[in-house]
């Protein structure tokens, strides 16, 4: 029989429905009686975050680190407005996740009521989609919706305001199974004829190249993606969201393309017959310029679960709309089943010319010197022998986040969290408490900067609270580098306001939040001083490594050019 | 190029301003928009008059699909339809205005629904060219206020936009 809650019962009670460990928040007076609740029951813990802003982004990193999907819950007013970085954050990433907030009640909203806003409005342009309810009888199914949207179609963050009253009022609770909505039935099944005709024109491609981005990883579809490049031999290229989602330590694989994505990478965009897009979405940080990227006579098939980022920049010659996964395993079925395979002469010709491209080692950069300056890039290789390559990455934003994406090569997919479609400074922190929440036994590092990492430092709190023991890694240059380094460019050397003045000192900081701090100078104590850290396995360590000011991200497009068009190292 | 747009929806509190936001969030251009609840009152019909390069129509149509409360997204003009506008216009009408007035209204097939000593008030009905036909055949001075409800359109013959 049926039981009769309190709308705030409801709330817990459908986040433990949905087996959520974990609900990232930040109590006040419209979710006190949600909190009262949280209180009463052991299903789920609550983490307490210091703003938020990093409560968002923490379950936002428990989603893309894990297959669970990460919540979060916001009070009213402020609280909501700190949380929208967030939820735009996740949004432009598709990451699934719920966010609840509290509403002032229903009878003052739109009275200009103490901390109250427009939330719907607010976060309407931001979210997949976001419901008010009005009704506590409306309260579970409407719960069952936001985890339901969240999670199938293209995902995304998907908001429930509650107002106060809401929480209070009772109904008899029964949690819907499943759900079926009449307005929202995306397409997941990719159509066999294009699947049939994609596979044709790749098997007879003479230069096929193989671009997939985030949503391989999304969709847990790496191993089919592997599998499938592998029977066609051609090279392939991650994107920025879609790192580990094919292992950067096959043969096949040509680094990561884009703005600062290798020469490689670039030039099989550019220079291929047919290439093949899986879940990537052709955007301006990825192929610059669409109109000199198009090329007479190239063929593009397009795999995406979402119809309007196909042919959205790019057009495309077979566009299939499904799962990922599915598609690339009804292709995998209908090569295996078939006679035809790749061409291996054209394909070895092919590997000639992308094995040229590869001879510029467009990665290399100069060593330290004798002054011991630590170089960056350096600071990440190392990370990567210190880790065995398989700790969880998380970055902020800027240089740092680049030099992380280029020197610590990625062979499983969710290891690599970082904001690549909003660019949001501050996640670092944020996302390696949740990506260590959601993977306690695994080694999370949070490469940053010195810029970025002051963007939710108050987070360090947190991270004592709840024990997280992440590494982090500060690549301390003094300056906004990737600001700095447009300036340099394109401003004629004039940096204005990209230099950090009066920093705090870090180790006494992380410190002063009850951590440890180490502080790096000097090229040859990289090494030691990360074998350190990470053998200091509960603690976190704040490493503050002071490098060298004037490197710069290579290879770069600069924006609005086109992807062969790219600057080198060697060339300044 | 000039599209119309038939939107089915739920009939959701907030529905219409995720349709609105969408195309002032993405650049489109709404030339008209009517909306209204369909015979089952918890579905609302819109249609909506832009334009653009059919690049962007097609984004149009699969941003609106994208909406969780979108049933169903059909352009009009891709076949034959019927397009119907309403347009209430207050006009002077005193002197030797008032008969050219009337004479107006009776060759656009218009109707007077409210008379005074200086004025009248004309409904006209038709597609948009129509409307635009009126206006521009009639003295700009006389004038003195017009209301249109954008444009209502439905397919031709058995062409059906229902679930």
């Amino acid at each position: 029989m049926a039981e009769k809650l309190t709308g705030a019962e409801i709330v817990v009670r459908c986040i433990a429905e949905e087996n959520v460990d974990f609900v990232f928040g930040y109590p006040g007076g419209a979710v006190l009686n949600i909190y009262d609740e949280i209180f009463k029951q052991d299903k789920f813990k609550h983490v307490l975050v210091r703003h938020e802003q990093a409560a968002v982004h923490a379950a936002d990193a428990y989603s893309r680190s894990s297959t669970k999907i990460g919540v979060a819950l916001v009070t009213s007013g402020p609280g909501l407005t700190n949380a929208v970085t967030g939820i735009a954050t996740a949004y432009m990433d598709s990451i699934p996740m719920v966010i609840i907030s509290g509403q002032v009640p229903t009878h003052a909203i739109g009275q200009d009521a103490f901390q109250e806003c427009d939330t719907v409005g607010i976060t309407r342009p931001c979210v997949k989609h976001n419901f008010l309810v009005k009704d506590v009888k409306d309260l579970a199914v409407t719960m069952k919706k936001a985890f339901y949207i969240a999670t199938t179609g293209r995902p995304g963050p998907v908001l429930v305001d509650i107002p106060k009253d809401v929480t209070q009022h009772s109904c008899t609770f029964e949690y819907p199974k499943t759900i079926t909505m009449r307005s929202y039935n995306p397409t997941i099944k990719g159509h066999s004829g294009q699947i049939k005709k994609a596979v044709e024109l790749l098997l007879n491609a003479k230069r096929p190249m193989i671009y997939a981005g985030g949503g391989v990883v999304l969709n847990d579809a790496s191993a089919q993606l592997t599998k499938l490049v592998r029977m066609l031999g051609a090279p392939c290229t991650n994107t920025l969201m879609g790192l580990g989602g094919f292992p950067a330590s096959d043969p096949q694989f040509v680094g990561m393309l884009g703005m600062h994505g290798t020469y490689e990478a670039n030039m099989a965009m550019q220079e291929c017959d047919v290439l093949f897009a899986v879940g990537a979405r052709f955007d301006d940080r990825v192929i610059g310029n669409p109109g000199h990227f198009f090329r007479e006579g190239r063929k593009i098939i397009h795999i995406d679960i979402d119809p309007s980022s196909i042919s959205k920049r790019v057009k495309v010659d077979v566009p299939i709309v499904g799962y990922v996964k599915d598609v690339l395993e009804e292709m995998i079925g209908m090569i295996e089943q078939g006679d035809k395979r790749p061409d291996a002469a054209s394909l070895k010709a092919w590997w000639t010319t992308v094995k040229d491209w590869q001879s510029k080692k467009c990665l290399a950069f100069k060593p330290s010197a004798a002054d011991g300056k630590i170089k960056p890039q350096a600071v990440v290789q190392a990370l990567w022998n210190a880790t065995g390559g398989d700790a969880i990455i998380t970055s902020d934003v800027g240089q740092h986040q680049m030099w992380a994406a280029q020197y610590y090569p990625f062979d499983k997919p969710r290891k690599w969290i970082n904001s690549g479609g909003l660019g949001t400074m501050g996640v670092g922190i944020p996302y390696a408490m949740g990506a260590q929440l959601a993977n306690p036994d695994a080694t999370v590092a949070c490469i940053t900067g010195e810029g970025s990492v002051q963007m939710c430092i108050q987070e360090l709190s947190t991270c004592k609270q709840y024990h997280i023991p992440m590494k982090i890694i500060n690549l301390n240059n003094r300056s906004l580098g990737m600001v700095r380094q447009w300036q340099e460019f394109f401003y004629g050397n004039r940096y204005a306001e990209s230099y950090m003045d009066a920093l705090p000192d870090f180790v006494k900081l992380a410190e002063a939040y009850g951590h440890v701090g180490m502080k790096i100078e000097k090229a040859g104590d990289v090494e030691a001083a990360l074998r350190e850290a990470i053998k200091l396995k509960d603690r976190l360590v704040f490493m503050d490594f002071i490098t060298d000011e004037t490197e710069n991200v290579f290879p770069m497009i600069p924006g609005g050019k086109g992807l062969s068009e790219m600057i080198l190292a060697e060339e300044l | 190029m000039r599209h119309i747009l038939s939107v089915l929806l739920e009939n959701e509190a907030g529905a219409l301003s995720r349709v609105v936001g969408l195309f002032s969030a993405r650049g489109y251009n709404i030339d008209s928009l009517s909306v209204a609840t369909t015979e089952d009152t918890t579905m609302s019909r819109m249609t909506i008059v832009t334009h653009g390069s059919d690049d962007v129509i097609e984004q149009i149509t699969k941003q609106l699909n994208k909406l969780i409360e979108v049933v169903k997204v059909v352009d009009l003009t891709d076949g034959n339809h019927i397009e119907r506008e309403l347009m209430l216009v207050k006009v002077r009408a005193a002197g030797k205005d008032r008969d050219e007035m009337k004479r107006m209204a009776d060759i656009f097939r218009g109707r007077i629904l409210d008379v005074t000593d200086k004025s009248y008030t004309i409904e006209l009905t038709g597609d948009s060219h129509k409307l635009d036909a009126f206006i521009a055949a009639i003295e700009p001075g006389v004038i003195l206020e017009t209301v249109r409800t954008g444009a209502s359109g439905i397919g031709r013959g058995e062409r059906i936009l229902k679930i």
